[in-house]
């Protein structure tokens, strides 16, 4: 009998004595443990520490202007004297542009996704929608500078100055087609891939349900979207937004290509303007003094804090409306 | 009772009034989506044609593989170094940050992990840039090595969003199975979860690569004063690179420098159409292999 132990029996043993297996075990799950925290660490630690250096590198501008920086809108390297105010105005105006013309367009590609499109349309249509994010930012600016740029000059800003002249927002056209306006088209293209690709996923998470509700009770299409699709995305509608928004304010290469670096506040959009990222771009690698560098920084941490916050907000709005989702369903 | 209030049997069945403009709205509503559609698709076909038709005369052997000023092969050769680092950095890292997710945070630490990953991915490029100027150029010299710190933080969170949801995809019961058998954690994870998952999390690195390769902001303060006829796989010095050299030839305005920036478009559009379009292909049958 005392021989007669099964074979299962004896490599169940074989594995109870080993101890060098079992310490090997622990300490590998320990380790593996330990590396992703530290992975998960890394990936937060950086974003602090990008924060801070960009702060240091901003600590000399900071001491000499103050928030005045802020506001104040001469910048003129030559004489040491710094002022963000016409670029803040730049950055503002060009990303409410791109926002205002592109959100709509954007949502509108999401909804025709969603419910207007056949399978194989969509399919093709999505895809190709998202690959104009793909595209590149410095061949865009250089499509914006060689195509569009001469494109809006001597057709589009001419139109709108005839048509609208009136308003001081379109102005007479300047010479080059550098301007805010063809700025604000680039941008256009960049956010609304991003809105659309959101929103598209947001539209399909729309319960069927509710929809084919207000479809039995006589709602047109358009009924339901306006009644049924829209209301019960508008948050994460403007979540999306939000991020196109934080897209559009931190594109530094493909403005500085067509915006043609001016550094007034001009309410004709047909000007030339500059924005805070594309100012970076352009005179950081030129910069002599360790002033001009720190403006730049400067400019550099007001870009970082109002993307971070938009950044923020969108995620905010971006859960909570996952979680009424959630509890809905 | 009158003659009024039965409507008329023979009238046709087409609406009026109300309904009318109702549909007529709804109607308009449709053609507006589609023609929104339309726009942003047409604009990619725009952007993609004329660089096609305008760099397709500049490419040929000599483009690809000779210096400047025949052609720009150290371009393309040190995009491809500072994009092979960048990706050495980012991939472990992002991988092991999906392996986090899946394997081992609570809820809370998901959701700081996750909040982490989308402030990261909202960082302005140029503001990397200046990052890794203070960090790595300012006081030093510019450097491949610097540029591809900035490109692995951009790779990073897209790394690790698209590796994690190839690992959620895995099934819960081959981890199960592995379990019941008495294999260690680090083990099952090591042997069974990541090769499992191995074809996902490559294709989402592709896509992180395809992102990368084309941005301009970072490369501009951390590697753009370089020889561009010096053929360099040195990361620790100034090394040429795709995008700084359209952006600069593009500011000078000479019509030569225009067709080799468009040449040189060509080949980045392509690389990153083809590579973006191939991996989201692959991802997509790689998800539905695990989730069937």
């Amino acid at each position: 009998m005392a021989g007669a132990t099964s074979h299962t029996v004896r490599m169940a043993r074989g594995a109870r004595v080993s101890p060098l297996r079992k310490r090997l075990d622990l300490l590998g799950d320990r380790l593996l443990f330990g590396v992703c925290v530290l992975a998960a660490l890394l990936a937060a630690g950086t974003i602090f520490l990008v924060g801070y250096q960009i702060v240091h590198g901003a600590t000399p501008a900071l001491s000499k202007f103050g928030f005045a920086f802020v506001y104040e809108t001469t910048w003129q390297p030559n004489f040491g004297e710094f002022g963000a105010g016409s670029l803040l105005f730049g950055t503002a105006v060009t990303s409410a542009f791109a926002l205002l013309l592109g959100a709509p367009i954007a949502i509108a590609i999401g909804l025709f996704l969603t419910l207007l499109a056949p399978a194989g349309v969509r399919g093709v249509v999505g895809p190709l929608v998202e690959l104009l994010a793909a595209i590149p930012s410095v061949i865009l600016g250089f499509w914006g500078l060689l195509v569009l740029a001469p494109f809006v000059q001597d057709h589009v800003e001419p139109f709108l100055h005839g048509a609208l002249g009136f308003l001081p927002i379109f102005g007479t056209p300047e010479t080059t087609g550098l301007s805010v306006f063809t700025a604000s088209l680039i941008l256009t293209l960049m956010v609304i891939p991003i809105i659309a690709s959101i929103s598209r996923d947001l539209f399909q998470s729309v319960p069927r349900e509710l929809q084919d509700g207000a479809s039995a009770l006589g709602a047109t299409r358009w009924e339901v979207v306006r009644g049924v699709v829209l209301p019960t995305t508008s948050s994460g509608v403007v979540a999306a937004c939000l991020l196109g928004l934080g897209r559009a304010l931190g594109e530094a290469i493909a403005v500085s290509q067509v915006i043609g670096a001016g550094s007034e506040i001009q309410a004709s959009l047909f000007k030339s303007g500059d924005t805070l990222a594309s100012r970076i771009a352009l005179q950081f690698p030129g910069a002599l003094t360790e002033l001009h560098k720190a403006s730049l920084y400067y400019c550099g941490v007001i870009l970082l804090a109002i993307g971070l916050a938009s950044n923020l907000i969108a995620q905010a709005i971006g859960r909570r409306f996952a979680y009424r989702g959630a509890t809905a369903r | 009772m009158s003659g009024a209030a039965t409507p008329d049997p023979t009238a046709p069945l087409t609406p009026s009034g109300n309904l009318r403009r109702r549909q007529l709205v709804s109607r308009a509503a449709e053609l507006a989506a589609t023609a929104a559609a339309i726009v942003a698709v047409g604009a990619l076909a725009i952007v993609v044609y004329t660089v096609v038709a305008r760099g397709a005369s500049a490419i040929d052997l000599d483009f690809i593989f000779t210096g400047y000023p025949t052609g720009v092969g150290p371009m393309l050769l040190g995009t491809l170094v500072i994009a092979l680092v960048a990706t050495l950095m980012a991939m472990p890292v992002g991988v092991l940050i999906a392996l986090y997710l899946t394997e081992y945070a609570g809820a809370r630490g998901t959701g700081a992990l996750k909040l982490t990953l989308d402030l990261l991915n909202g960082l302005p490029s140029i503001i990397l840039g200046l990052f890794v100027f203070a960090l790595l150029v300012d006081h030093k010299q510019q450097s491949g090595f610097a540029g591809a710190v900035a490109l692995a933080i951009i790779e990073l969170p897209l790394i690790a969003r698209g590796s994690q949801e190839v690992l959620q995809l895995v099934p819960q019961s081959l981890r199960e199975a592995s379990d019941a058998l008495g294999v260690a954690r680090w083990r099952s994870v090591l042997t069974v979860v990541l090769p499992t998952a191995l074809g996902g999390i490559v294709t989402a690195t592709v896509l992180a690569v395809a992102r990368a390769a084309g941005e301009t902001a970072p490369l501009i303060l951390a590697t753009s004063v370089f020889d561009p006829k010096h053929f360099s796989v040195n990361p620790f010095e100034a090394m040429p690179n795709v995008p700084v050299w359209i952006y600069k030839l593009s500011e000078e305005g000479n019509p030569e420098g225009f067709t080799e920036a468009w040449g040189m478009s060509l080949l980045l559009v392509s690389f990153i159409l083809f590579a973006s379009l191939g991996a989201r292909a692959l991802l997509a049958r790689s998800k539905r292999k695990l989730s069937s």
